[in-house]
């Protein structure tokens, strides 16, 4: 007990993660604004907006779904943002896609996956401002809880104080990629746009996953 | 906010079907709702020049799609990157069997979607190269130039690599043109109010009255310095001192020089700076070979102004004075 989820009882996760997006997009494009250009609430709202009108719907599992948002986000949103989460999507999807259960192991596997591959699209690392901030120590702590043998439930716990925890660490930085690296030291004290909607989406998947275990 | 709208999140598709009513002797629509096309595009035998960027900088990017400037450009949300989808179909869009020149500006999202977009395309078989716009002086010192931003130096850019191709230049001899001309081209801007996105409704960045943002993006990313609002006279130096150093554009060159509007800038002012750049740009011994004033490439309803100035060799004036017929230039 409560060391799995279903693959195909996902769609609640993705919606989810969706929800979140849409709750945010005033406070995203806000975040943005600061040291960015202000678009990325909108963008990543419309991309999400897209996948729940095209598939609220239907019946699809948590791989599934994650396909087709990231295939969404790559092929109808663009801007930077498109191919950032939607290489980590469909990444994701890649990963998992054999697996009926999805344990705490392949979840970490899924998660690290994800961040290498985007690191295959984009430069930055761990400490430049980016979502990676969030998403490197989120899968690190993954990797971590199985290590010490929590269960799927206090894993996701942990997963989301360490992308909120990773989410703050990019306030005191100076940017290094993107449209804010320009900025230099007018960058800090600033959130990172990027980061800050990543810790909503693994921390919406989270709670998400959390509801599922079984 | 008082804006002429529909539904905000369709402002960007509406824009393109009214665009290209209006426009249909030039461009057509393309099977990808986000791409543009001129009217005979592709043209066989001719070098395709593809640009394209996110929306809200008009006429920039579909309006400088026409005779002897580009064949087709790739569209996105307002200030946001078209998807790799939309690149690869612009490259389609403007193939003639020669190759594909896609010139466009410096922003992370661009970059990684452009090289999606190239991947794709050599997997089709299609040849494209790449030369990325990087004029704006304020955005990166000169040792960092590979990260300064693209601005209005790009028109500069097209214009050349137009004519390029338009003159039977191969693949790489339009490459090489655009990069020079983006290589002698310096630009710096300054913005006295910020922009609003329509489905944002307010705007997302502030400049206080009375003040000016000194190296201000055309998404309004901050500049180098705010300071208080200057006269012209005293605007037109703090940019003229800024551009010509960084190149350095000297006694005995000859240059073409551009003055943008960046949206809500009556064009009146627009005249009032350039006369006072004119004048600090002759008493240096600089030669105006061609000049543009106008709202050539803008940020949404943003006030302010970007100055641009081009360094001319004998193969870059040629280029520049071959007339463009385009929305955003019509020279003939």
């Amino acid at each position: 007990m409560g060391q799995i989820f279903r693959n195909k009882d996902g769609k609640s996760i993705l919606m989810k993660m969706v929800k979140a997006i849409q709750d945010n997009k005033a406070y995203l494009g806000e975040v943005d604004g600061l040291i960015g250009d202000g678009d990325h609430g909108m963008n990543m709202n419309k991309g999400f907006t897209v996948f729940e009108e095209r598939f609220g719907s239907e019946e699809f599992g948590f791989t599934e779904g994650l396909e087709e948002l990231g295939m969404i986000l790559m092929n109808e949103i663009g801007g930077s943002m498109g191919p950032i989460y939607g290489t980590i999507f469909t990444a994701m999807a890649e990963k998992g896609e054999g697996l009926e259960e999805i344990s705490l192991t392949g979840f970490a596997d899924i998660l690290e996956y994800a961040l290498a591959k985007l690191q295959t699209i984009i430069e930055a690392q761990v400490g430049d401002k980016t979502l990676v901030d969030t998403l490197s120590p989120a899968a690190d702590s993954l990797r971590q809880s199985q290590k010490v043998g929590w269960d799927l439930m206090t894993a996701m716990n942990a997963m989301a104080e360490a992308a909120a925890k990773g989410r703050d660490s990019t306030k005191d930085m100076v940017a290094k990629f993107g449209r804010s690296s320009r900025l230099g030291e007018r960058s800090r004290g600033v959130l990172d746009a990027g980061a800050t909607s990543c810790c909503l989406i693994l921390t919406a998947m989270a709670e998400g996953i959390k509801e599922m275990v079984c | 906010m008082q804006r002429i709208l529909n539904n905000p999140d369709h402002i960007v598709d509406e824009m393109l079907e009214g665009f290209v009513k209006n426009h249909r002797d030039i461009v057509k629509q393309t099977s990808h709702p986000r791409v543009i096309a001129k009217i005979n595009a592709p043209i066989a035998g001719k070098v395709g020049i593809v640009t394209g960027g996110g929306s809200g900088h008009k006429p920039a990017f579909i309006g400088y799609i026409g005779r002897n400037m580009c064949d087709a450009a790739a569209v996105g949300e307002i200030f946001s990157s078209p998807t790799a989808a939309a690149f690869l179909e612009a490259f389609k869009a403007a193939d003639g069997g020669k190759g594909v020149a896609c010139l466009f500006g410096n922003y992370s999202g661009d970059n990684m979607n452009v090289k999606m977009a190239v991947k794709m395309a050599k997997k089709e078989g299609l040849t494209v190269r790449t030369v990325i716009a990087n004029d704006d002086v304020a955005s990166a010192p000169k040792d960092q130039r590979d990260k300064r931003r693209g601005v209005a130096g790009e028109i500069l850019m097209w214009k050349c690599a137009g004519a390029k191709a338009a003159k039977g230049g191969k693949l790489d001899e339009v490459i090489a043109a655009a990069q020079k001309a983006i290589d002698s081209t310096r630009s710096i801007g300054i913005g006295l109010t910020p922009c609003t996105l329509p489905a944002v409704g307010q705007p997302n960045f502030e400049i206080k009255a009375g003040t000016m943002e000194v190296g201000i993006g055309h998404h309004g990313e901050p500049g180098i310095k705010v300071c208080e609002l200057e006269t012209a006279e005293e605007m037109a130096r703090r940019m003229v001192d800024t551009v010509l150093p960084d190149y350095p554009f000297i006694e005995g060159d000859e240059v073409v020089v551009l003055v943008s509007g960046l949206g809500a800038t009556p064009v009146m002012e627009q005249y009032v700076l350039y006369n006072e750049i004119e004048k600090l740009i002759c008493a240096k011994g600089i030669k105006i070979h061609k000049s543009y004033v106008g709202n050539y490439y803008t940020s949404l309803d943003m006030m302010g102004v970007t100055l641009t100035v081009m360094k001319l060799d004998d193969e870059l004036k040629e280029l520049i004075d071959m007339p463009a017929y385009c929305i955003g230039m019509k020279e003939e």
